[in-house]
């Protein structure tokens, strides 16, 4: 699994990238009560905007941390968006990507790197 | 702003202590939620009794020789007529008829006219009342003062033994007790839609009263966070976001701060305008929207007609947690706030239905007839 600073995560399998937000990023947002998450087919550049996550307060952007082509948004979290808080690291997860360039994916931080990222904040 | 900009309320170690998380609000550091979260916090406040600091919020006394009949320059309200014991609800208005702020003025006691406004809009308010009022009335701002709410079902068992006058106290029913070995002026309202009290106390005091209600297993601390979707679902403004200095108090939907006989008077700021769309109607009133698919709609969010048309914007909004939908609040031209009118939010560029609804969303729980 990656990490990037924005606090989403990236597991890949093959070329096969599986996103979500980190624990950290559930727990800042506090209770998630609506995801939007994106639809197989679209295409995205890193950095581009993948998916929204609104909590009680507020919503927030969840960004591409690699680019490729959607394969799948998570239906699931549409009836479960508190899945997002309850298993951010794997059933909360809101979208599979077909990766254009892993070498995206080896520049992200590994999870040592990602915590002591998390220290600095 | 940054933190060391901020001012802090005499709670500040409390709520850390506590697990708050702290943000910007009103020029102070507050808490926004506990540990709990907002969403626990909105339901504990529900069901039990929440307590929050609102210290940040503009505490004064109006003194002078006739405080009440002065606050009638400035206000709608029928401020001759309020008796010993009572608050009211009302708006500073300026001279357009647009809303300076929402407020509560009471009388817990003989000392002139007890005073509280939004903590954003404190400094601005008071300097308004005093150009206005110059000669007619002294300001004393409370600044040593502290507010806390304690709101919810169990917040009259939780408050009885420690202020045993407030059980006499029915809605916006005000007074002047001791309370907790102190002097406190309690009033029964709020900002919930549920049975509660706001206690302003000494700064000093604060701390230990703070900690002794929460020693009630009963209490629990709530955030601003889950203050703002309580207030929503009760169907109550928030000033500067539903509310503003181009809106008058018809549009608001609270032309119950009009009285009668300062409306037959026609002797407020912008009166012209007010009576005259209290007679053909507003521009444009604000009204509950239940948003019946999709994101919650927030600030800001477009509203549109069925054929499309944007005919007005959301001011407030958000996930009910009482309900498990978003409810939103804004404003839309009156042919089309009906209740059961089917409209449209806008957000991120999807229609998604919404329905006219009454507010408030969730029925307040006031206590306007004491047992017995």
């Amino acid at each position: 699994m990656r990490f990037t600073k924005d606090h989403e995560w990236v597991a890949l399998d093959g070329d096969v990238a599986t996103v979500g937000i980190t624990a950290y990023a559930a727990d800042q947002l506090g209770d998630v009560v609506f995801v939007e998450v994106p639809e197989a087919g679209k295409s995205v550049a890193k950095g581009d905007g993948l998916a929204v996550v609104e909590s009680v307060k507020a919503a927030s952007d969840v960004y591409a941390p690699v680019s490729g082509v959607v394969i799948e948004g998570n239906a699931a979290l549409s009836d479960a968006p508190e899945t997002v808080n309850d298993l951010p690291e794997s059933g909360g997860w809101f979208a599979k990507l077909k990766v254009s360039d892993p070498a995206e994916y080896e520049a992200l931080m590994d999870r040592a790197a990602y915590e002591a990222f998390l220290q600095t904040l | 702003m940054s933190d060391e900009n901020l001012k802090v309320t005499p709670l500040r170690d409390a709520h850390l202590a506590a697990g708050a998380r702290m943000v910007a609000f009103a020029g102070y550091s507050m808490p926004v939620q506990y540990r709990d979260g907002v969403l626990k916090e909105h339901l504990w406040t529900r069901q039990h009794a929440g307590l929050f600091d609102v210290s940040h919020m503009g505490q004064a006394r109006l003194r002078g020789v006739s405080p009440l009949s002065a606050f009638e320059e400035v206000t709608p309200g029928d401020f001759i007529g309020l008796k010993p014991g009572k608050q009211r609800y009302s708006v500073l208005l300026n001279r357009q008829g647009g809303i300076v702020d929402d407020l509560m003025a009471g009388r817990p006691d003989g000392e002139g006219l007890f005073v509280v406004v939004n903590g954003a809009c404190k400094d601005n308010d008071f300097r308004v009342i005093n150009d206005e009022l110059a000669g007619q009335v002294r300001i004393e701002r409370l600044e040593d003062r502290a507010l806390l709410a304690l709101q919810g079902p169990e917040a009259a068992p939780v408050l009885a033994p420690h202020a045993p006058g407030a059980a006499a106290l029915a809605f916006m029913d005000t007074a002047t007790m001791t309370a907790f070995g102190v002097e406190v002026v309690v009033s029964r309202s709020g900002y919930t839609g549920e049975d509660g009290y706001e206690i302003s106390i000494p700064a000093r005091e604060a701390p230990r009263v703070w900690a002794t209600l929460l020693e009630d297993g009963r209490v629990r601390p709530i955030g601003l966070g889950a203050r703002d979707s309580l207030r929503l679902e009760a169907g109550l403004p928030l000033y500067g976001h539903d509310v503003d200095e181009t809106v008058s108090p018809i549009e608001a939907d609270l032309a119950f701060a009009v009285s009668k006989k300062r409306r037959a008077a026609r002797d407020f700021p912008g009166a012209a305008r007010i009576v005259k769309e209290l007679e053909a109607g507003p521009a444009r009133l604000r009204v509950g929207l239940k948003v019946l698919e999709g994101a919650p709609a927030r600030e800001g969010a477009q509203i549109a007609d069925r054929a499309g048309a944007v005919v007005g914007a959301g001011t407030s909004g958000g996930f009910s947690p009482s309900l498990g939908h978003p409810i939103a609040m804004g404003f839309v031209p009156p042919a089309l706030a009906a209740v059961g009118t089917v409209l449209s939010v806008i957000v991120r560029g999807k229609a998604q239905a919404a329905e006219v609804v009454a507010m408030p969303f969730v029925p307040h729980r006031y206590v306007r007839k004491l047992k017995g």
